[in-house]
């Protein structure tokens, strides 16, 4: 076997993972706050990375670009909340889901409305280089990507460990009654989660479209699917799930196409795959709690 | 002087309609206790005051009405809720319980409240760092307890603090009531199955049966009531 071949795949692997894992831990944050799934975090990240391409596009420069693209979906993400999902909130998991699965398509929609059906090229804040450690080849863009999500762990972390309104956060997931009874208003915290998962969608979806062919309606869907994937690996409820969960599913993913010829042109077949086998096996995932209830 | 005064509070869950009109009052540090048979509508009153539920007629808190506020905006005015079945987030530590219950405080103190609830719940500071889901119930109970203290609140509702401990654990934390009430001045409304100690440390008492105030006065009375004492002493 290729070692240098194989260790080439296996980091081409860790870099669409650093993406699933950054969509699933958006997933994971809006399952711990609000309980539910959020189909539609694909296409919210979508309409975000349009919005990138948008401004970019229009004269601004990639980086301040994406930085208010984030800032936007931030405020975007704590309206749909409060506007869509709130109404809907209280009635059965399953009209919640339908919601959200109603926003997936008027999204879509929404964004071939707006942006047009032609697909779009988008810059990349990562130099174009590759670079050949002892016949491993890495991109930037791995390397790029791999330190955006360290970041966002970290920030994540301080958010909810660090802080009063992280610490509220995890109170609300973990008692909303209890939360409200010592004075936390429960609806923004909510909405808080929502808006912290759009904004990480949003920061996904502008970095990784760039090392993808273009920018086109469809180009979330595939990520989100691999994302759940990722995230039904690791556990719904736990972020460090998310991350792992993200990871081993890139990696795979990349691996199965690179020495599995039959599966080369079925790659879907890897998250599903995974998925089921969670299911099969550990309904929880790897890092979760035994406790999901609600789908 | 009257610190909460309760008239014709009607209310319930939809159409259901559990309390058909109570009027009482609670005085400044003063503790009362709401005896009445399961399903009478005693943890029902305790969700209105706290905003939880919705409910008409009213409710007067230091001057203020509380009715149609929400439950947030209720723990502001400095009513602490020490809800049925404990209400534990599980999933967090003791003392990130303890700190959530001063989630509305900007003062500089919590360090030293959070001290002085470890003192009096050592069992709490030796578990400080464990999920607070891991706790067995009376430990449970006093973490609901310290976590609504910490709000430094002036009225405190408790709701059946008994429920589910050992005789002995909980005539402890009986005491612990009467001597925080002694303490702290703070204002005191418990909801009690077991009413001979909850008459033990309260000054006065109503008994609510099918949504109405029945009998009321002072808790020693109440303790020699013959209809009290069939009904909710067992004897």
């Amino acid at each position: 076997m290729n070692v240098s071949l194989f260790l080439t795949q296996f980091m081409n692997g860790i870099g669409a993972g650093v993406i699933y894992a950054s969509l699933a831990l958006a997933l994971v944050l809006i399952f711990r706050t609000t309980g539910l799934l959020n189909f539609a975090q694909g296409e919210m990240a979508l309409f975000s990375t349009y919005v990138t391409w948008w401004l970019w596009d229009g004269g601004v420069p990639i980086l301040p670009a994406i930085l208010l693209s984030v800032s936007l979906s931030f405020v975007g993400g704590a309206v749909i909340e409060r506007v869509v999902i709130r109404p809907v909130e209280s009635s059965s998991p399953l009209i919640v889901v339908i919601v959200t699965l109603g926003m997936f398509l008027a999204l879509n929609a929404l964004t071939q409305v707006i942006f047009g059906t032609d697909a779009k090229q988008l810059a990349s804040v990562f130099p174009q280089r590759v670079f050949d450690v002892g016949g491993v080849r890495l991109t930037a863009q791995t390397i790029g990507l791999v330190a955006v999500l360290v970041l966002e762990c970290v920030l994540l972390w301080l958010i909810f460990q660090r802080t009063k309104a992280g610490l509220a956060l995890r109170a609300v997931a973990a008692n909303p009654t209890s939360s409200r009874l010592v004075g936390i208003n429960v609806g923004r915290m909510l909405m808080l989660g929502w808006a912290l998962a759009a904004a990480l969608g949003a920061l996904a979806g502008s970095l990784v479209v760039p090392a993808t062919e273009a920018l086109t309606a469809s180009s979330m869907q595939a990520i989100l699917v691999f994302a759940f994937a990722g995230a039904a690996l690791g556990g719904f409820d736990s972020p460090l799930g998310a991350v792992v969960g993200g990871l081993v599913v890139g990696v795979a993913n990349s691996l199965t196409i690179e020495y599995l010829e039959p599966l080369r042109d079925v790659e879907l077949l890897v998250p599903f795959g995974i998925i089921l086998g969670v299911l099969l096996v550990r309904p929880a995932g790897l890092f979760g709690t035994q406790r999901v209830e609600r789908v | 002087m009257t610190l909460l005064e309760v008239r014709d509070l009607r209310g319930g869950y939809g159409p259901v309609r559990v309390l058909q009109g109570l009027t009482f009052t609670v005085d400044d540090g003063e503790i009362v206790v709401l005896l009445g048979a399961n399903g009478a509508g005693k943890t029902t009153t305790l969700r209105a005051l706290s905003g939880l539920i919705g409910a008409q007629g009213s409710v007067r808190y230091d001057g203020v009405d509380l009715l149609g506020r929400r439950a947030e905006a209720v723990a502001r005015r400095g009513i602490g809720h020490v809800p049925e079945g404990r209400g534990t987030m599980a999933e967090l530590t003791v003392e990130e319980n303890l700190r959530v219950g001063a989630y509305l405080r900007r003062d500089r103190d919590v360090a030293s409240d959070l001290e002085r609830w470890y003192t009096l719940f050592p069992r709490l500071k030796e578990r400080r760092d464990q999920p607070a889901g891991t706790l067995s119930g009376g430990e449970q109970q006093m973490l609901a307890i310290a976590r609504a203290l910490m709000g430094r609140p002036r009225l405190l509702l408790l709701d059946e603090p008994s429920m589910g401990l050992a005789p002995i654990i909980t005539q402890g934390l009986f005491r612990t009531l009467a001597d925080l009430n002694a303490d702290l001045g703070v204002a005191m409304l418990v909801v009690e199955q077991n009413a001979m100690l909850a008459l033990g440390i309260a000054r006065r008492a109503y008994v609510l049966e099918t949504g109405r105030i029945v009998t009321s006065g002072p808790a020693a009375e109440l303790r020699e009531d013959e209809r009290v004492r069939k009904a909710y002493l067992g004897m």
